[in-house]
């Protein structure tokens, strides 16, 4: 059997690994340069389209073409996402029910943005396993619904990749531990990563790994914080500065930025301060841990209630839970982890990367699979309740939340005019009585059946959730025993067509020439360190000294030179040499401004509540 | 083949659920599709209906009072999805007694309740809900081994015990998610399902 890799891909960053065969154990893949994380960032220049650390570079210098946390994006219509729009610098579009970005001059949907970042992750692990990779295993939230599994799957086959298995994240997690330390009892596992919360409760008993409530929100993670450090900071600017920047995308791109990479500091460190300069003036703000936690005090809080809904669906209190383990970068948060503490009683811990345990799940979820491990089975659950539509817009449920799949159930259905042909049917997901606060999936027209007297026909349908918690429906007419032909117009999704005509689109990315997309890269890459470069001599060229400036002048110009050739590696160099040139100037303006914002760290303007 | 007979079971409501557990996972093991991966479709297929109907056996069986729900459903040969077929409905002395809670309720909804009115409720409720409890209890317990050591002759009444039981359980578990409504307190007043 050909070899499955296991693939995160995630709201911030995705990660590719595969287990080793003669160590039996699952490792994550770098890039060339060494980087397990690619970042899950796509940007279309008119020169090529660039994915990872070189599109999100990119996204300062041109945010409209540059597509981020495309996940949330993912199976969901417009009105699920209107009002989050106004902090994404691209625009949305809906048609037909289905999203589509606008990415500088083309209008791509979230499947296709996510296929690039497969594709990478793909050609990644084939340049170091040194053979083609065709089948993955893909990492979704367990709170994820139905639209959006099929999404992660159309992109998958967009990327060229047969996604043998959807999984859980927070279950992939439990298998990657599990791996390493063979012990039962009850786990519950707490994945808070860039946009996705999910809570998972497991009972682990010889090697099964089963699944016992789920519960999540698939639009809360890290971006949320990010965002509201950003406006805190747009605030404290509008205030402090006079200057609205809400309006100037690139500004906006450059706080978010600063905002994740302070929240990140804060992990570990107790105050930071932020220097972001603009052109006129430069924007600096120190921030306590303390601040940053009112903050972002009820986003974490946001995550207690499923927790407490899985335990009750489970039949389990806190007490019950004998590990509590931490999966996803936002968990790194100091006060994440005491309010996981708090709701559990027990100390959390994360002792495997939590930004790479998924993906290493994954890896041995695809290990199984390929037969190579048989002493494991995981039993997952479909996360949200299945139903049809029935009489006055009543969901009747058809199976229930946290079933464990695969599960099917069939309903009956019949005529109510004579000599009716046509049989109409609305499928939802979600816990809501009326069909219109559920989610809906799609619309089932059974047709062709034998013309015959009204309520006379029989028709059987099987609605059945496989093991990637996807559903499957089949029908038949029980009298004459013919299996009713259905047509499936998914609400959110894209069409079979779609995804056939994107993936033969797709081919004529693949092959363009590799070579070429490196030259984009590193000409985007000199491109930025020469605006860094540009705006640093205009705001502290005095800092500099005469000799550095003579030298940064002379830098600048070889590289601005390299870059209009196609010598890859002189532009690489040239890039590097001018980084060390500078290296010292960008730390005495580093100093400069630490020193400013101490120096004045007792006015109330900088002061934290605490 | 009915859900006893998947796990090799007589129909019984006393049984031995670490045992239940331990075939549930033996069965899955054989025929999760996971570990059909390289099958044909047709095979891939049968994995995935068996595997199925192994899971909705055991979610059917692992409960005690969904294993009651089932075999009532079964010894009445009705064909029916999880749920349905148990109208919630009080025994007689129970609906007189239930008429006052009633009443409150229909003026809560319209809004015209008042604290001392809502503390009544809170403490009606939480009667009620331990009542559930003793319900539930009542259920797993002696009317669970009443069917089973009933003689093939006292099988029916023993049957329409249960059935009798189970509705007013459903009734009270009705009564109890209004109250909780109006008193906008949630799911978590709830008799959790007793699982393990």
């Amino acid at each position: 059997m050909s070899r499955i890799i296991g693939i995160d891909l995630g709201t911030t960053n995705s990660l590719v690994a595969y287990v080793d065969e003669g160590t039996g154990l699952p490792c994550v893949i770098a890039d060339a340069n060494g980087e397990v994380l690619l970042p899950s960032v796509v940007s279309f220049t008119p020169g090529g389209i660039l994915v990872g650390r070189a599109a999100r570079r990119a996204l300062v210098r041109a945010p409209g073409s540059t597509i981020y946390s495309v996940k949330r994006f993912m199976g969901r219509g417009f009105d699920d996402v209107r009002d989050e729009l106004r902090y994404f610098p691209f625009t949305v579009r809906a048609t037909d029910g289905l999203l589509r970005l606008v990415a500088g001059d083309r209008e791509v949907t979230p499947p296709e943005v996510s296929a690039v970042i497969l594709r990478s992750l793909r050609e990644r692990a084939e340049a170091h396993l040194g053979e083609s990779i065709e089948k993955a295993v893909v990492t979704v939230p367990a709170y994820f619904n139905d639209s959006q599994r099929q999404a992660t799957r159309d992109a998958g086959r967009i990327a060229g990749l047969d996604v043998v298995r959807i999984v859980n994240e927070p279950t992939a997690a439990s298998l990657a531990y599990g791996l390493q330390r063979r012990r039962d009892g009850l786990i519950a596992v707490y994945d808070l990563g860039g946009g996705t919360f999910d809570i998972s409760l497991l009972r682990v008993k010889d090697g099964v790994f089963e699944v016992l409530a789920t519960n999540g929100d698939t639009h809360l993670g890290g971006d949320d914080l990010d965002r509201t450090i950003q406006v805190m900071f747009l605030d404290d600017i509008q205030s402090r500065h006079g200057v609205d920047l809400g309006g100037d995308a690139e500004a906006v791109q450059e706080l978010r930025l600063a905002a994740e990479a302070a929240k990140i500091r804060l992990s570990t460190e107790e105050r930071t301060v932020v220097t972001v300069p603009f052109d006129g003036f430069v924007y600096q703000r120190e921030i306590s841990r303390r601040e940053l936690e009112t903050l972002i005090e009820p986003f974490v809080a946001r995550t207690l209630q499923p927790c407490r809904a899985a335990l009750i669906d489970a039949g389990l209190g806190p007490a019950d839970i004998d590990e509590v383990v931490l999966v996803g970068g936002s968990t790194r948060a100091p006060l994440v982890r005491r309010r996981v503490q708090e709701l559990f009683g027990r100390t959390p811990h994360s002792q495997i990367n939590p930004d790479e345990v998924v993906a290493l799940g994954a890896a041995v979820q695809a290990h199984i699979l390929s037969g190579g491990i048989d002493h494991m089975l995981l039993l997952d659950v479909t996360p949200l309740s299945l139903g049809i539509e029935t009489l006055g817009g009543i969901v009747s449920v058809l199976i229930h939340r946290n079933t464990t799949i695969p599960t099917s159930a069939k309903e009956f259905f019949t005529t109510s005019v004579d000599g009716q042909r046509v049989v109409d049917l609305h499928v939802v997901q979600g816990e809501r009585e009326l069909a219109k606060d559920c989610r809906s999936l799609a619309r089932f027209e059974l047709s062709d059946i034998d013309p015959m007297p009204a309520g006379m026909p029989k028709i059987e349908m099987t609605f059945l959730i496989d093991a990637n918690g996807i559903l499957q429906v089949t029908a038949r007419e029980l009298r004459t025993g013919k299996a009713a032909s259905i047509d499936v117009r998914p609400t959110y999704g894209l069409a079979e067509a779609d995804v056939a005509r994107m993936v033969e689109e797709s081919f004529t990315y693949a092959e363009a020439d590799v070579e070429a997309r490196l030259l984009i890269e590193t000409r985007t890459e000199a491109e930025t360190v020469i605006t860094h470069v540009e705006r640093a001599l205009r705001q502290a060229g005095d800092l500099a000294t005469a000799d550095e400036r003579v030298h940064i002048a002379r830098g600048l110009g070889e590289l601005r030179q390299a870059r209009e050739g196609t010598d890859r590696d002189l532009i690489r160099d040239k890039t590097t040499e001018l980084n060390r040139i500078t290296a010292r100037l960008a730390e005495a303006m580093m100093d400069a401004a630490l020193r400013g914002a101490l120096g004045r760290s007792g006015a109330p303007a900088l002061e934290g509540p605490g | 083949m009915d859900y006893f007979e998947i796990f090799g079971l007589p129909r019984r409501l006393t049984l031995d659920e670490g045992a239940l557990q331990r075939r549930f996972y033996e069965l899955s093991r054989q025929h999760h599709p996971d570990f059909h991966q390289g099958a044909s479709p047709e095979e891939q297929a049968r994995a995935l209906t068996t595997s199925a109907l192994i899971n909705a056996a055991y979610r059917a069986l692992r409960d005690p009072i969904r294993r009651i729900e089932y075999l009532v459903r079964l010894e009445e040969g009705r064909d029916a999805k999880e749920g349905d077929g148990i109208n919630p409905k009080a025994a007689p002395g129970l609906l007189a007694e239930m008429f006052e809670i009633q009443e409150a309720l229909q003026e809560a909804k319209g809004g015209c309740l008042d604290e001392a009115s809502l503390a009544t409720l809170r403490v009606q409720r939480d009667g009620l809900t331990a009542r559930c409890r003793v319900e539930d209890a009542r259920l797993r317990e002696a009317l669970a081994q009443a069917w089973d050591t009933a003689a093939p002759a006292e099988r029916p009444a023993a049957l329409a015990v249960l059935r009798e039981a189970l509705a007013t359980r459903a009734y009270l578990r009705t009564v109890i998610d209004d109250l909780n409504q109006v008193l906008g307190e949630g799911q978590e007043q709830h008799v959790a399902h007793h699982r393990h």
